[in-house]
């Protein structure tokens, strides 16, 4: 992309004539930083700029290996660098400039933080001798993100940008990951500089523990070892310790069958037959089933969020648990834990898997598959009304599975996990811990933009796309692969839902009017088709998967449809509701 | 399980905005603090907190574990029931006319050995060392006099003898 000229750098040449670079120019803290970002190998930075940060973004045309994309809003920078950081495992970079473009990247980052998303945040800060005066666009961004970052960081001296860029990103990718933001003054950036060699990191209060203790693995064999009804719950973290490998081998060697968190899902290939598929709050009737009656829960690299145990006294109530995780805090947090393991998903199951012996459950397996054999609901399947479970299906068909999904939050992303067999790693996007709204648009840009050779479909409702829509223009300017589909119900769907099942059917502000979506992608320069019949879902799959560039789907679907099966917040499996009336 | 008040000892890196951090977690997390005192320790770059909190056992491991989370938190030690050395400093303010002047400072100096370092005719300022318990027990006995304004440092600890809260016991991240 061509950098516009900033009215206030008054000195910075027009586009058309490219600046030659003045070598004799003395380095500043704006070309630190940059190099510092090559240095971590950074090619892709999602960002806006702003007063506090024009001497990086006048610099940033000496750097043609890093991609700057503007996005149209400083939420979507960091969404886009979320999804790309979830599809790639690299360390996702998106920049702001102070005040109000810092507080616009709280959203992110906070969905960064609850997912566990490697994320380096850079956020331009009013002139240090502006600092505390409430001058014009200073807002202290690091106060405001203490509680959603891993760590944060103000760069007091120009000197300091390079090793702090350097620990932000070992600290957003090492342990834990999670976002780290660092705030730098524009004097610091405008401060003369030159980029250090970069140094061994000693952190002192930052030992990330990789390899679990022998005798808990000892023990956690030993448990697995006496089972009768073994069972795994494999979380985010095989996926960012890329702990597919050994999962698949305890799964297979000791028959071990295999649920999947929401963020776990790409964890093990849903076509496995020992794989159960999505667990929780909107999971599959048999693999809750299988949670109740486990005697031995092995929980890998998931937290037990409430959402995946329901009340948590009757969750899992005749097991003994395992937790495997490499945040210690995680352990004993919701669930009483019998063998605790801290240390990394991959190297943990690793372990075991070379401490144990193949062993056998043949029963459990069988009955399991029994439950499983009661098929799942299909609402009014020969029905003339589009049932947005049927698109689902549609699209996991005629992409074999293996597209990249994105989801927004609501009905369509518990549909497109229920429905859209992901079966392959970091292929599977979608905001779980904070369930944010709008995050799909952008992350999905952030996916295509990260592996422009895959197929990208963003799955979407028409209440959060309207939240993020506007960086269909970024989609465009950036011709980024990616399929919208547009799961069109009228309503906030799942807060309806939860209006008709526990409130009465009061469904207080959630009907929800639209613009036209078609003509508005068009507008904005995206192809784009409406579907409001079963026999035309197919024909516009195809039609969209021909398209180079973005395309809009837009699903008119059944308006009142609710997602089963369904345990209610708080409720446990035996309160599970099958399907609707 | 038994809800009792537990000490911590926390080691951190001297950084600007650290006690904000540790308070914010606190905060975040709706643990309940009852006193905190913060200052350097015998490691020059590092200083020493020391927390007095409310809850249960589990409560505490949580604590800890979060606490650790935090970048610049070398060591945490819980010395709850451990054989402590445990100071809190109080200034109090408390009227005294002549008539009760004498009982006030009789009470204070013989029981719980304050020292007297401000008077006035109307007040008398006394400085306390002890446990906390014995500052409440003074602040309850004074109280009919008339106390003016208190200032309380907060809690400070040490394990005695060669039982250490410091940086040389590596820190077991096995729960
Ligand atoms: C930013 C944000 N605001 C509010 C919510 C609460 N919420 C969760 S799901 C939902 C409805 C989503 O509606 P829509 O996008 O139309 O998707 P549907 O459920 O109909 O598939 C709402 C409002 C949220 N998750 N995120």
């Amino acid at each position: 992309m061509v950098a516009t000229t900033p009215e206030e750098s008054g000195a910075a040449p027009a586009a058309s004539q490219p600046r030659s670079v003045a070598k004799a120019a003395p380095s500043i803290g704006a070309r630190v930083l940059c190099e510092a970002l090559v240095r971590e190998g950074v090619d892709t930075v999602f960002g806006y700029p702003g007063g506090a940060v024009i001497p990086l973004y006048d610099v940033l045309p000496e750097f043609p290996s890093i991609h700057h994309v503007l996005v149209r809003h400083e939420q979507g920078a960091g969404h886009a660098a979320d999804g790309y950081a979830r599809v790639t495992g690299k360390v996702g970079v998106c920049l702001a400039t102070s005040g109000p473009g810092a507080t616009n990247l709280v959203t992110p980052i906070a969905t960064a933080m609850l997912d566990s998303i490697p994320m380096v945040a850079i956020t331009g800060q009013v002139g240090q001798h502006f600092i505390g005066s409430d001058a014009f666009q200073e807002i202290d961004i690091t106060g405001i993100t203490l509680p959603i970052t891993k760590h944060n960081f103000l760069v007091r001296h120009a000197a300091d940008i390079g090793p702090t860029i350097q620990k932000a990103f070992h600290l957003a990718k090492s342990g834990r990951p999670g976002p780290v933001l660092v705030d730098i003054p524009k004097d610091v950036l405008l401060a003369a500089s030159e980029l250090g060699a970069a140094e061994s990191l000693d952190l002192v209060g930052y030992k990330p523990t990789y390899t679990p203790h022998r005798r808990q693995i000892r023990l956690a064999a030993q448990e697995i070892r006496n089972a009768q009804k073994p069972l795994i719950l494999a979380g985010h973290g095989i996926l960012l310790s890329g702990a597919m490998d050994e999962l698949k081998t305890l799964a297979e060697k000791a028959q071990i069958p295999v649920g999947l968190t929401l963020l776990g899902i790409g964890g093990l290939d849903q076509n496995h037959p020992l794989c159960l598929g999505m667990v929780g709050m909107h999971g599959f009737a048999h693999a809750n089933r299988a949670i109740y009656e486990t005697d031995v829960l092995i929980g890998v690299g998931m937290r037990f969020d409430d959402r995946v145990t329901g009340r948590v006294s009757d969750f899992a109530p005749n097991a003994r648990v395992v937790h495997i995780d490499i945040d210690p805090a995680e352990i004993g947090k919701n669930i009483e834990t019998t063998v605790p393991v801290v240390g990394d998903a991959r190297q943990a199951l690793a372990l075991l898997n070379a401490e144990l012996e193949e062993l056998r459950h043949d029963e459990w397996i069988e009955s399991i598959a029994e439950w499983r054999r009661t098929p799942p609901y299909r609402p009014h399947a020969n029905d003339a009304v589009l049932q947005p479970q049927f698109v689902m299906e549609r699209l996991c068909e005629a992409t074999d599975g293996n597209a990249i999904v994105v989801t927004d939050v609501g009905q369509h992303q518990m549909w497109a996990a229920q429905y859209f067999q992901c079966n392959k790693p970091n292929n599977w996007v979608t905001s779980g811990g904070l369930g944010t709204m709008g995050f799909g648009v952008p992350a999905a840009l952030g996916a295509a933009l990260a592996r422009p050779d895959d197929e990208v479909w963003a799955v979407v409702g028409d209440g959060g796309v309207q939240m993020t829509l506007f960086e269909f223009a970024t989609l465009v300017q950036e011709q980024a692969n990616v399929n919208v589909v547009i799961i069109n119900n009228g309503y906030l769907g799942m807060v309806r839902q939860w209006q008709q099942l526990f409130h009465d059917r009061n469904y207080s502000e959630t009907f929800i009017s639209q613009p036209d979506f078609q003509m508005l992608a068009t507008a904005y320069g995206m192809a784009a088709r409406t579907v409001t019949s079963r026999d035309d879902v197919d024909v516009a799959i195809e039609w969209a998967r021909e398209i180079v560039g973005p395309t809009l789907l837009n699903f008119v679907v059944e308006q009142e449809m609710n997602v089963y099966p369904m345990i209610p917040s708080g409720g446990s499996y035996g309160e599970l509701i099958e399907k609707g009336e | 399980m038994t809800q009792r008040s537990h000490t911590l000892v926390v080691l951190v890196e001297d950084h600007p905005g650290v006690l904000n951090r540790v308070m914010s977690l606190f905060r975040q997390r709706g643990f309940n603090v009852n006193s905190v005192a913060v200052g350097h320790s015998e490691t020059t770059g590092m200083s020493r907190m020391t927390f007095v909190i409310g809850g249960d056992d589990r409560m505490v491991e949580q604590v800890t574990k979060q606490l650790y989370k935090l970048l610049e938190v070398v060591k945490v030690t819980d010395v709850t029931g451990e054989n402590l050395i445990q100071r809190e400093l109080a200034l109090v303010k408390v009227a005294a006319t002549e008539r009760t002047r004498a009982d006030v400072m009789r009470l204070a100096t013989d029981i719980y050995r304050a020292r007297f370092v401000d008077a006035t005719p109307d007040t008398l300022i006394l400085e306390v060392t002890g446990p906390s318990d014995k500052i409440d027990s003074m602040l309850t006995m004074i109280r009919p006099y008339g106390i003016k304004e208190v200032a309380r440092t907060g809690l400070v600890a040490m394990v005695r003898g060669t039982g250490n809260s410091r940086l040389t016991v590596v820190q077991d991240a096995v729960a």
